[in-house]
């Protein structure tokens, strides 16, 4: 509690400083919205174990420091072997260093005509008529103190407008790089529109080039026109010592399909927020999510998926795989409303332990009014299964190697629904590696 | 090449195996027959090194080494091999990977060069072949989603590749239509050589009219009742088994 009071005032102060620094913005429309956010911001507060949807992760970590908005640093010494570290071989790679768009480490190729790419601040300068129109209207901040905080200290991101009947062959990668120094405060905010009958992946990947202490507080948000087919894809693989807390918001018109595959590695402290609103009948959506944690750190995902109109569909799986002392939370909420008749729901969540001192809290919440619907929910946890395990070494694999197949085996059933090839293959050689780093330090001790 | 003298074991302090005494030579293929709960599933699983039983007094001795100091994998490696009564299915690992991760590992063990993707499948390729297997199954998740007979037939598809030199067929007739007994049966034939043995575990008669052994022993609670050549076999499926308790228990009363 202590630390919550002292740490709005933080927020307040570094606001007004941040403010200064704004030159020229202060009337423009973006700046009358950090304003109310700021405002919202000072109201709501951080929230504590008390507040509900808070219970099982205690942000205290993230109150203890005082983190501050990144200055714009151009590309702050990163450099185009640094990007290729992270890239898969995309035609399209959006660079953001510190938040910040980067033109110099980014490569756009080809795109079809009328679509758009690349930074958010540059677009609203231009004024483009969508990125002005969609970027109040969506990502409500009224109850979330995060989302408050993030527009408050929104400088860049992402924009994507792709316009009706364009197929986006290839997929989009916004690449994120962490290089700033202790106690730096990203705030990026993606807008993605696209447009009806449209068909676009895009991947968005969070990477360290430090191994201080910073904290990402992203937005995404994905307005899915009528028809439209959507994937995203979410590469977490932050400083160890960072914090990263991330809203994702989709809203799926009629007949859409959409898919958010989230892949959680890095970070201390994680609280992954995605919300899709099936605002349409017809439409499909799929959540899936894979957390790889150790050591101490703590990985939170938090779903919401909105069944508003009839004849939706909802697909949901959740894992993962929890060593040392680490924790994991899944809540998943599914509202079918009222007239959400002929709602078919599922929702899987499974958790390996691979330590008796990891924990797990996993809550579904269906809240159902409709009377005509079909809605699943599961979860189990647990460790190893011995005959599996007895079942490889009785053919000469041993016990180690074993052990690294099945829990393998149990990431790559996410792994394997990621539709964008290079990136599946980048995104297995990750989590073998960490796999196995895990297991070498197990060995070690 | 095996040798079990009086082995106990015992599942959370319930005595299963009672004392079992048998001696397998190479080139040889034994059936041991016994009714429901007399102990033969256990005896496959301790064999092949299944931690949940726990063996309390005896020795096995194959190839002249202490078989119940090694692990699973090493027996594996060197050249135990068992046909589970219940394949295990395994999501997310493919029956390829499974296979070529095991296959090398014993090569391995052997001080042979591991086998490249080429090589493998060309090996793999030929022994399908060899034990009719489905070439379907080969990339599928192992057992996955695979019928009962299917998953006998995987079982005796990775013994075609990894060619041991002591295999344990647990029941691999149970559930079997007589197409696909024979399909196995054969593939079983096609593997016996003179340099290894098969131990054939089974409930039935059956499948020993296609896999003729050369000596059949009757497990009933726990020790060997009766052993004899593959006449025996005839005379319990058409007897039963309760002759055979009935002598055990007359002899017992002398004693």
């Amino acid at each position: 509690m202590k630390y919550t009071a002292e740490k709005n005032a933080w927020y307040l102060s570094t606001f007004e400083t941040f403010e200064q620094g704004l030159n020229g913005e202060s009337a423009s429309g973006l700046h009358m919205l950090r304003r109310s956010a700021i405002e919202r911001f000072k109201a709501l507060g951080f929230p504590t174990t008390r507040h509900e949807e808070w219970r099982f992760t205690n942000i205290t970590p993230i109150l203890k420091a005082d983190f501050k908005p990144a200055v714009d640093l151009h590309s702050a010494g990163v450099t185009k072997a640094d990007v290729e570290r992270f890239d898969f071989g995309t035609r399209h790679c959006i660079v953001f260093v510190n938040g910040f768009f980067s033109k110099e480490l980014s490569t756009v190729d080809g795109l079809p005509r009328g679509a758009y790419c690349g930074s958010l601040a540059t677009s609203l300068k231009d004024n483009h008529p969508s990125a002005r129109k969609y970027l109040g209207q969506y990502a409500k901040y009224d109850d979330n103190t995060f989302t408050a905080l993030n527009t408050a200290f929104l400088r860049d991101g992402a924009f994507i407008s792709i316009p009706d009947g364009v197929v986006v062959e290839d997929s989009i990668h916004l690449l994120f790089i962490a290089a700033g120094s202790e106690h730096t405060l990203f705030s990026p905010r993606n807008l993605i529109i696209v447009g009806k009958n449209s068909q676009l992946s895009i991947v968005e990947s969070y990477v360290a080039l430090t191994r201080r202490a910073y904290l990402t507080n992203v937005v995404t948000v994905i307005v899915a026109g009528d028809h439209s087919v959507i994937e995203h894809d979410k590469l977490q693989n932050e400083s160890l010592e960072a914090v990263h807390v991330a809203s994702l918001h989709a809203y799926q018109g009629a007949g859409t399909n959409f898919t958010s595959n989230s892949i959680a590695l890095g970070g201390s402290i994680v609280r992954n927020n995605v919300t899709s609103v099936l605002d349409g009948q017809g439409s499909e959506c799929t959540l899936n999510g894979l957390s790889l944690a150790t050591g101490t750190q703590l990985i939170d995902n938090h779903t919401t998926i909105d069944h508003a109109k009839p004849h939706c569909a909802s697909h949901e799986l959740y894992k993962s795989i929890l060593d040392g002392k680490s924790r994991g939370v899944f809540s998943g909420k599914i509202f079918v409303r009222k007239d959400a008749q002929k709602t078919d729901a599922k929702q899987t969540n499974k958790t390996l332990l691979l330590s008796d001192d990891a924990t797990i809290n996993t809550k579904p919440q269906l809240e159902i009014f409709a009377d005509d619907v079909k809605c699943t929910h599961g979860a189990t946890v647990g460790q190893l299964e011995p005959e599996q395990l007895f079942y490889l070494r009785s053919r000469g694999i041993d016990n180690t190697t074993a052990r690294d197949i099945l829990t393998f085996a149990f990431a790559s059933d996410v792994v394997s629904r990621v539709h964008v090839e290079q990136l599946k293959d980048q995104l297995e050689s990750v989590v073998h590696a960490r796999l196995d780093e895990g297991r070498k330090n197990k060995e070690q001790r | 090449m095996l040798e079990i003298k009086n082995l106990h074991a015992s599942v959370n302090g319930n005595e299963i195996l009672k004392g079992i005494d048998l001696k397998v030579n190479v080139g040889e293929v034994h059936a041991i027959m016994g009714p429901n709960g007399s102990g033969k599933s256990t005896l496959a699983q301790v064999l092949a090194g299944r931690d949940t039983f726990a063996v309390t007094q005896g020795e096995v001795v194959y190839e002249g080494k202490n078989l119940l100091e090694m692990d699973p994998e090493e027996r594996a490696r060197e050249g135990v091999f068992l046909a589970f009564q219940y394949p295990v299915e395994i999501p997310g690992v493919s029956n390829t990977y499974f296979l070529k991760a095991a296959l090398n590992a014993i090569r391995k063990h052997k001080g042979l060069e591991e086998l490249d993707a080429v090589e493998f499948l060309q090996l793999v390729k030929q022994r399908m072949k060899l034990v009719e297997f489905d070439e379907s199954l080969f990339n599928r998740p192992v057992n996955e989603g695979f019928s009962g007979g299917e998953k006998k037939r995987n079982e005796i598809f990775h013994m075609a590749v990894l060619e041991p030199k002591l295999a344990i067929l647990d029941e691999t007739d149970s559930g079997l239509d007589i197409d696909a007994l024979r399909i196995v049966a054969d593939g079983v034939n096609r593997l016996r050589r003179k340099d290894n043995a098969i131990i054939v575990v089974t409930h039935y008669q059956r499948l020993l009219n296609y896999i003729v052994p050369d000596v059949v022993h009757v497990l009933i609670d726990g020790r060997i009742a009766k052993s004899g050549g593959k006449e025996l076999a005839f005379e319990l499926e058409e007897k039963g088994y309760d002759w055979v308790k009935d002598e055990v228990e007359k002899s017992a009363v002398h004693v």
